[in-house]
């Protein structure tokens, strides 16, 4: 789950780790009386949406009076800002961050992540501070100091000084980095974190250490544990499709192609995205229906794929496993029926009483087309989404 | 032959009385000789009772030293799960197969420290067990579907390895073991591990490989399979389609140096010599061809 950057500063601030002064805004107004009650000269006003790039879309601006503090916020609340991870839409803006300026003297990269191949947690520290990760990555790996923290031990203060020495922090700032980077890792492990990041990390004039940015995603599994980060969630930032199919317990992903898929398990529901690919269409979601799947979990899944305006026509590729197919079966036909379905539809069934199932289908008097195997029906939706 | 379970094995279930336990017990007793294999149960504060007249203990410590058990399946709700694996290996356990799904990553991560330097083996979480057909199913795949064989099976996920073993048993190929790894990032055996299993084991003439997209294991089961595999291997990824950035996170991605997406680990294990697909309907076929070739 992911949070707006002024919460992951709230949350930073807990464990010790400096921020700027600021305060999150949803209006204009609020937004001028936020910069006067900061004080100072100069004001940083900060799009908050749940993507990265902000600045480069505008989304992030400079101002120096509150007249500039008005016509920042003006211009930024309400706009579709575009950034290389929001697609071409964009996201809306719905609230701000206003922010104290912070004289800058260097900026630095620190990012945490759960890695897989040592099976624990990484911090990774660069001297690139403010660009894309992966860029710096790519052109100069180089520059990207990676320690693999004991969890027993935790991240000692000798190993946070020596990666942040490591990363050109001069000596008279090392205990402010110091502070930052244990601050960061106990905020990891205590919140269930998966990604952690504050890029950029700042050194001001006066020789502080600020974490100018936060940007943090949290385990789903672990939020049952922690309410306070679930207060943290925003639904304006997250694609209605995928809100809906939470309610009724469904993996749901919006994709841009226009053949629904309906599937019993992760794995086989991106194989079959995959198999329509590879014969010729192009797939509108991911859908796992999970292990036990009823009537009304079915229908609200066709309900959902046919919400997609692009949406011309459906697969469903159930192999029974826990999940019977003729409970399947009578799931998809009242489905069907219940959402008056128009665009054609592709039943594959496979597994546990697989003939029954079939026999549900054939005598339910609807126009199902029926996929021996997986290719085959795969070769029949991408024909009838081409048909229709 | 087989490999980590056979008729031989014996098993307790933690976590046996809950909905799904009581489920999966019932349907892996009925399976071949599960009669025999499923010896016990464990949960807290039961001990002394018993379910479908299989004796229930306190603690995994307890099961082992009273029925003979050395190797566990798990149905304990995910914030249970993790500790439930500690304890089956602090019990010294050979094997422990975790079904569970859900558990919190930083759980796992706990977890698997602590595991270093034991010599319990984990499979999974949020796998769907492993089985050696006809004669014992540790877990929720439908037994049915497998026929014993010479082929292993060896996948992250659970119902697209029903599906490699469909397309398998529907050709006459019938299987020695098939083994289920689980999904999540943090996790037991990888494919390596379970790679190295069936090039030893002589009951198997060929393994089908089913990953998906996410870390880097299928490369570097792909890189041990180029120098030190006897045995032809047949390969599908999941995901070629997948949006990046979806689940995976930012930074996740540097990590593995821009590593996790289906073509790079498809690329990979075509150049090591495994027999890929990119048809998740052809596993089955591409397998019949590569013995006929052999």
């Amino acid at each position: 789950m992911k949070i707006h950057e002024y919460q992951g500063k709230e949350i930073l601030r807990q464990f010790g780790v400096p921020t700027p002064r600021g305060l999150a805004c949803f209006s204009v107004a609020e937004a001028v009386a936020a910069a006067q009650q900061l004080g100072g000269a100069v004001w940083v006003v900060k799009a908050q949406i749940h993507a990265g790039g902000r600045g480069k879309g505008g989304g992030v601006k400079v101002a120096k009076s509150l007249e500039e503090v008005r016509s920042a916020a003006q211009q930024i609340l309400g706009m579709h800002l575009v950034t290389h991870q929001t697609g071409k839409d964009g996201q809306v803006v719905r609230r701000l961050l206003i922010e104290e300026g912070a004289q800058i003297s260097k900026e630095f990269y620190l990012g945490m992540v759960v890695d897989r191949g040592s099976q624990r947690v990484a911090l990774l520290a660069s001297s690139e501070g403010g660009m894309e990760i992966e860029q710096v990555a790519a052109h100069s790996p180089e520059k990207i100091h990676t320690v693999r923290i004991d969890p027993a031990a935790g991240l000692g203060a000798a190993e946070a000084a020596s990666a942040a020495r490591r990363i050109g922090i001069p000596d008279a700032a090392v205990e402010g980095a110091v502070t930052v980077l244990q601050g960061l890792y106990r905020c990891f492990v205590e919140k269930d974190a998966m990604l952690a990041e504050i890029n950029p990390l700042v050194l001001t004039a006066d020789g502080r250490v600020l974490a100018l940015d936060a940007k943090f995603n949290f385990d789903s599994n672990a939020l049952y544990r922690h309410p306070e980060i679930v207060a943290y969630r925003d639904l304006d930032e997250e694609d209605p499709a995928e809100i809906e199919a939470s309610k009724f317990d469904l993996s749901y992903i919006s994709l841009d192609g226009d053949i629904g898929c309906l599937v019993n398990g992760a794995g086989l529901a991106m194989a079959t995205m995959d198999i329509i690919k590879l014969y010729g269409g192009s797939p509108a979601n991911f859908l796992d229906v999970g292990g036990g799947a009823d009537k009304e979990k079915v229908t609200e899944a066709f309900k959902l794929m046919l919400k997609n305006p692009n949406l011309k026509a459906i697969l469903v590729n159930i192999f029974g496993g826990i999940m019977k197919c003729d409970v399947i079966a009578e799931g998809v036909v009242a489905a069907a029926r219940e959402v008056h379905l128009k665009v054609p539809l592709v039943v594959r069934l496979e597994g546990t009483n697989v003939e029954l199932g079939k026999k549900i289908l054939a005598e339910s008097g609807l126009p199902i087309i029926s996929g021996s195997d997986m290719a085959d029906a795969a070769q029949k939706v991408v024909d009838a989404a081409r048909g229709a | 032959m087989s490999i980590l379970i056979d008729k031989n094995t014996r098993v307790m279930t933690q976590g046996m009385t809950g909905k799904v336990g009581q489920f999966h017990t019932i349907h892996s007793r009925a399976y071949a000789n599960g009669a025999q294999c499923f010896v016990a149960g464990v949960t807290p504060k039961k001990g002394g009772q018993s379910f479908e007249g299989i004796p229930i203990y306190n603690s995994v410590a307890e099961a082992k030293a009273q029925s003979g058990a050395t190797v566990s399946v798990i149905y304990v709700p995910p914030p249970y799960a993790a500790a439930a694996i500690d304890e089956a290996v602090e019990a010294d356990l050979d094997l422990v197969i975790c079904i569970t799904e859900g558990i919190p990553v930083h759980d796992m991560l706990r977890t698997r420290y602590k595991m270093q330097g034991k010599r319990t083996l984990l499979i999974g979480p949020n796998c769907p067990g492993l089985i050696t057909p006809n004669e014992i199913k540790i877990g929720i795949m439908p037994g049915h579907i497998h026929r014993k064989g010479r082929i292993g099976v060896v996948s992250r996920s659970g119902t697209l390895t029903y599906e490699a073993v469909g397309q398998l048993t529907a050709l006459g190929l019938g299987q020695s073991s098939c083994v289920g790894i689980g999904g999540d990032p943090i996790n037991g055996l990888k494919h390596l591990d379970v790679m190295k299993l069936f090039n030893d084991d002589p009951g198997t003439d060929a393994v089908v490989m089913v990953g998906e997209i996410g870390g880097t294991d299928e490369e570097e089961c792909a890189r041990w399979i180029k120098h030190n595999m006897n045995k032809p291997v047949v390969g599908f990824i999941a995901g070629v389609t997948a949006p990046p950035g979806k689940r995976m996170g930012h930074a996740g991605a540097i990590i593995s140096g821009g590593q996790g997406g289906a073509d790079t680990k498809l690329a990979v294990m075509e150049e090591c010599g495994i027999h890929i697909t990119r048809n998740p309907a052809e596993m089955g076929r591409v397998m019949q061809r590569v013995l006929k070739d052999s």
